[in-house]
């Protein structure tokens, strides 16, 4: 009996081991291990076994059984592994050929601008207002310190619809509708469309955008002007950004101040960018003039205020190394596909 | 605004700084400072030499070889030239062997300049060129007495002769000089004047100030035998003065004041033309000067013109005018168009005998109007335009009379006509140091404050903590104005940076501005890029658009001061624009376009405008290419979707648009409400547009989409029991609206239909002519149950019973 069993085994091994091939394993199975199979024979002849004998033969099929399942289970392993491994190296494909996209569409150069100057101010807590692009004159001249018959006004190229009522040359005419709701303190910036009566060409359109900032409190100083616009400045061109304020003139602040950036195309060094002067224009700002605050009745003896106006054209155009606003108005697909 | 660094230093005599430095620290302390030229950049070596000898060249018939002394012991080189001008003992500027000019005769001027060495020409060797004065890079505008084409001759001009032979003769000729440019803001006035910049550049450089001293002057004669004013517009003329010049002898003005109104880009002409050019230079007052034999009855009368009265300026310019504008007339006739231009029946010529000096104060925006109709634009005008000091005036006159004295251009009379019935006084303005540190944010002392002002010639009284602004800085008026003079000569750079410390506030987009953030998102997730276009349409694309005489949208807004007709009216729908952008794009050949705008339209309540109009933000999408209706619908359904916006929509055939495929448009009511319409551009408008294939347009009026409540998103379970799906072919006539038989199916479905889904839609062969067939996928589902073959059969016998109702039949 015992002889026999190993005479199996051993046939079976060698069965396994000779085997070519996957699905030839199964058919060893049901020779060996099937119902029909030797060992099930071996099993069924054993009613000629003494009875004490019987477990111990018990025992040496069933590990005969194991030892076959074992080896057919690694066999198999083998043949697997071997088959993917076959299948894996003639799946290689070109990971260089171009990836699948879908056709995003893009922001125009300007909002994404816009947003980033939006994002900054309102992680200082200001708001995002809007006004009319059609304005009564009040707002956009008068309610800002500028008289009728002012020569700000005519050096400003306005369109008018009527006597009274115009297409706004600034956003300042929203500080005014801000500062008449009455509800202080304000922190606000002021996005939008402007005109002026300029030709086009690669420097000038006769409607661009303004950012417009106005914060009013107790106890804003100059020096609230400097810091924050300097915040601004580092957030928007990077760390290392120095900021240069000079003196200017505007009807609605006083004092008032340009703001330079140091060049952001070549670090202050001096480029074609930034006429070799190393600095770069971008803002006016001032203090709230007093007669403009009390104008929209608030007490300029209890409340001071900043303000500021950034042309957003003017910083998209050198943050893209665009040379013609004509290109931001045009709307050629090879042109806004690029941001 | 210009002024030379040597005028400047006129007056601020302990000046000494570079053309960089005086940029740098005249543009920080406020007057702006935009660039600079320096004359001398590329003049090197040039020294005054004399012509000793000349001889014909050798081999040359129109070149001369000349010996001149460039030492003044001895030393003479060779110098080789074809200028026919120069004669043995002339003195001329020459450049030596490694010298630089700033021109030369064949290139003409050089950013850089030419450098000039030894050579030989025609086989004579020669060390160095004798100049023009275009090589020196100036002119004979500036320079007249300097010969045309030739070289300049030093010697011919009196002032030149005694130069001494081998000095700078660049030095001589005054062109080691800078000239700058500035950008003066409209409401510093004075520094429309070299004296006013010249005080701002003492005060930013902490040194004195020393403005001329103006004398009295003129005979013991009476100005009044002379002359009388009277002035009948005093509205528009607040001062007037006039002096009498007699004897005139007209000659060239010296060499410094030539050197100096050239420096600064005027024309050096005559004593007379000179003074009155470098008087309005210096105090920035314009003056005039009448041939006062020209003036008759000895009068002159300050009036408005009359409507239609003609006038010819001194340029031989005939103007019409009208009764707004300001004359300067004698007895009988105007004699000039008052701050603009003298007339030419009494102007200055070569034999003026006797002159009247004329120095006024206009009103600045009646000037301005008035150059602005005329089309004029002259540098007394502008200069009036600002609207000038009137308190300067007389000392203007004064200056100008004492140059004519000093100069020997003329006898003065004594005396002067002055009609200045209101005089302007000085204000006074308090001042409060810790009140102007608040502001600023700095902590600086009120003697340094105190200093500042005194800088700048404003008279403060420390006691009365007060100070008097003389009539020249009419821009101060308050505290505040003077923080900034403080700020100014403090430094803007040494004030600190804080950020408020005030309240918290809170920062963030409207409603508005996040809806038309998500909106980009979403047409930008479907391929189409933002552009932008004008707010301004020519009236003519409403043609283009084939828009009815009376349709609303051709009810716009019109610009009384267009750029062109291009720009004249403000867009009622950005449709325009965008047809245009897709034009563009077609033209040059771009494939698969698609745009969008998010843009305001302006809609009048009534014409002409009394109120501000409703404007309107509106989405506007566009494309041609890869692109048809249904794309443009689903970025529609998309955006109503994501947008939370669940309400009823419906999508109406025919919105009504002409300028749309009639068959091929529909109107979206979203909850009733006109929202959105979308469809194919009509033929005939692509025509129009140049657009050379099918384009798609949708327009939703946002405006109309914020104020409509959103649906919030709830979470609605994940089903838990299985569906059923049956599919359902049907045929029925063309006319039939897949949207109603959708409709029916939901309907009649009620809770159960989970989903219709279209999956074909077919016309032709084994369809009946004029009817069509449509098949959807329709599952059903239960969300308490798992739903029986029989339970879902029903339905779908319900179903189609009622389509059988509008005519739709089960395909078999």
């Amino acid at each position: 009996m015992k002889e026999k069993l190993s005479k199996i085994m051993e046939e079976a091994m060698a069965q396994i081991d000779e085997s070519g091939q996957l699905d030839k394993l199964n058919d060893i199975r049901v020779a060996f291990l099937g119902k029909k199979g030797e060992l099930t024979s071996v099993l069924k002849s054993m009613k000629e076994v003494a009875p004490e004998d019987r477990p111990k033969i018990g025992q040496m099929v069933n590990e005969a059984r194991n030892t076959i399942e074992k080896r057919l289970e690694e066999r198999r392993a083998f043949f697997e592994k071997k088959l993917m491994e076959e299948k894996i190296k003639g799946e290689t494909i070109d990971v260089t050929l171009p990836g699948k996209r879908a056709v995003l569409g893009h922001r125009h150069p300007n909002t994404i601008t816009l947003e980033e100057v939006e994002n900054i101010f309102i992680g200082m807590g200001y708001q995002v207002v809007e006004g009319p692009e059609i304005e009564f004159d009040y707002y956009n001249f008068e309610a800002l310190n500028i008289p009728a018959d002012h020569p700000a006004k005519d050096e400003q190229d306005t369109f008018y619809i009527t006597k009274d009522i115009l297409l706004r040359t600034q956003t300042s005419s929203v500080q005014v509708h801000e500062m008449e709701k009455g509800k202080l303190p304000i922190r606000m910036i002021a996005p939008g469309r402007v005109f002026r009566s300029d030709e086009v060409d690669a420097t000038h359109s006769p409607t661009f955008h303004q950012i417009e900032g106005l914060v009013i409190d107790k106890n804003i100083t100059f020096a609230d002007l400097k810091g924050t616009l300097q915040e601004f400045a580092i957030r928007l061109f990077g760390e290392g950004t120095k900021v240069k304020f000079r003196p200017h003139h505007f009807q609605f602040t006083e004092p008032s101040a340009e703001m330079d950036v140091s060049c952001f195309k070549c670090g202050g060094k001096g480029c074609r960018f930034c006429k070799g002067s190393g600095w770069v224009e971008i803002l006016g700002c001032g203090m709230v003039h007093p007669h403009v605050l009390e104008m929209s009745g608030i007490d300029p003896e209890e409340y001071t205020g900043f303000a500021f106006g950034v042309g957003l054209e003017r910083i998209a155009l050198f943050k893209y190394e665009i040379d013609d606003m004509r290109l931001m108005y045009e709307n050629d697909m090879r042109f806004l596909k690029q941001f | 605004m210009d002024t030379s660094l040597s005028w400047i230093k006129a007056y601020v005599p302990d000046l000494e700084c570079t053309a960089q430095e005086y940029t740098d620290a005249m543009t920080l302390s406020g007057t702006k400072v935009e660039g600079y030229k320096e004359f001398d950049k590329n003049l090197d070596k040039i020294v005054v030499g004399k012509i000793n000898k000349i001889e014909k060249h050798p081999d040359a018939d129109k070149l001369i070889v000349c010996q001149v002394q460039v030492e003044e012991e001895g030393k003479e080189v060779q110098i080789v030239t074809g200028a026919p001008n120069v004669k043995e003992g002339d003195k001329v500027p020459v450049v030596l062997d490694g010298g630089h000019v700033a021109s030369s005769h064949k290139d003409g001027e050089s950013e850089n300049g030419f450098k000039i060495k030894k050579g030989k020409l025609r086989g004579v060797e020669s060390f160095g060129m004798m100049c023009s004065i275009e090589e020196l890079g100036s002119n004979t505008d500036m320079y007249p007495d300097a010969a045309k084409d030739g070289i300049y001759i030093l010697s011919d001009n009196p002032e030149y002769a005694d130069a001494p032979v081998g000095s700078d003769a660049v030095g001589l000729l005054g062109l080691h000089d800078v000239v700058f440019e500035y950008e003066v803001t409209s409401n510093r006035v004075d520094c429309f004047g070299v004296l006013g910049i010249a005080r701002e550049a003492a005060a930013t450089f902490g040194k004195k100030f020393v403005p001329p001293v103006v004398k009295e002057t003129g005979n013991q004669e009476d100005v009044n035998n002379y002359i009388s004013v009277e002035v009948k517009a005093p509205d528009l003329c607040t001062r007037y003065t006039a002096r009498v010049v007699k004897n005139i002898k007209l000659a060239p003005s010296p060499e410094w004041m030539q050197r100096r109104l050239a420096s600064v880009g005027i024309r050096p002409i005559n004593n007379i033309v000179d003074i009155t050019n470098y008087v309005m230079e210096e105090y920035s007052q314009p003056m005039h000067a009448y041939d006062l034999d020209c003036i008759e009855g000895r009068k002159i009368i300050v009036r408005k013109a009359e409507n239609g009265e003609k006038f010819t300026t001194l340029d031989g310019q005939e103007h019409e005018l009208d009764d707004t504008m300001l004359m300067i007339c004698d007895g009988e006739k105007a004699v000039g168009l008052a701050g603009i231009m003298g007339g030419e029946n009494s102007m200055i010529t070569d034999n003026v005998q006797t002159m009247l000096f004329e120095a006024a104060t206009f009103d600045g925006t009646n000037i301005r109007l008035s150059g602005k109709k005329l089309g004029m634009r002259t540098d007394a005008q502008a200069k009036f335009e600002k609207g000038l000091d009137p308190n300067t005036t007389m000392e203007a006159m004064d200056r100008a009379c004492q140059l004519i004295e000093e100069l020997g251009a003329g006898e003065v009379v004594g005396g002067a006509v002055d009609y200045y019935p209101v005089k302007k006084e000085p204000v006074t303005i308090p001042y409060d140091a810790d009140k102007i540190n608040a502001l600023l944010g700095t902590e600086i002392s009120e003697e340094d404050m105190v200093s500042y002002f005194e800088a700048i010639d404003l008279l403060p009284d420390t006691e009365k903590k007060v100070v008097t602004v003389p009539t020249w800085r009419q821009d101060l008026e308050r505290m505040a104005d003077l923080a900034e003079e403080v700020a100014r000569f403090y430094g803007y750079d040494k004030i600190p940076m804080t950020l408020p410390k005030s309240s918290a506030t809170r920062g963030g987009l409207s409603d508005k501005l996040i809806l038309e953030n998500q909106v980009r998102d979403i047409v930008e997730a479907y391929g189409f890029c933002e552009g932008m276009t004008f707010s301004f349409e020519s009236p003519k694309v409403y043609d283009k658009l084939n828009l009815g005489q009376e349709d609303a949208l051709r009810k716009s807004i019109v610009i009384a001061n267009p750029l062109g007709e291009d720009y004249s009216v403000m867009r009622t729908s950005a449709l325009g624009g965008m047809l245009s952008s897709l034009a563009v794009n077609y033209n040059r050949r771009n494939q698969d376009v698609r745009l969008y705008e998010l843009a305001n339209v302006y809609l009048p309540k009534q014409l002409p405008l009394t109120e501000l109009p409703d404007e309107r933000v509106q989405l506007t999408l566009g494309a041609y290419g890869q692109v048809d209706f249904y794309d443009m619908k689903g970025v529609l359904e998309e955006i109503f979707s994501c947008l939370g916006l669940r309400g009823k929509t419906e999508y109406c055939p025919d919105a009504g648009k002409v300028f749309l495929h009639p068959g091929r448009q529909a109107e979206v009511l979203y909850e009733g409400r006109a929202a959105a319409y979308l469809g194919e551009v009509h033929p005939a408008v692509l025509k129009n547009f140049g657009i050379g294939e099918r384009a798609y347009v949708a327009v939703v009026d946002l405006a109309e989409l914020i104020v409509m409540p959103k649906e919030n998103v709830k979470y609605a379970g994940v089903p838990k029991f299985p569906s059923i799906t049956r599919d359902i072919s049907m045929t029925m006539k063309k006319q039939v609206l897949a949207g109603e038989v959708e409709a029916v199916i939901c309907k009649k479905g009620g809770s159960l239909v989970e989903s219709v889904e279209l999956f074909d839609i077919y016309e032709g062969a084994q369809i009946k002519e004029g009817c069509k067939s449509l098949a959807y996928k329709i599952i059903f589902r239960a969300k308490d149950r798992t739903l029986t073959d029989e339970e879902v059969s029903n339905t779908m016998d319900k179903i189609i019973k009622s389509l059988e109702e509008i005519g739709v039949a089960l395909r078999k």
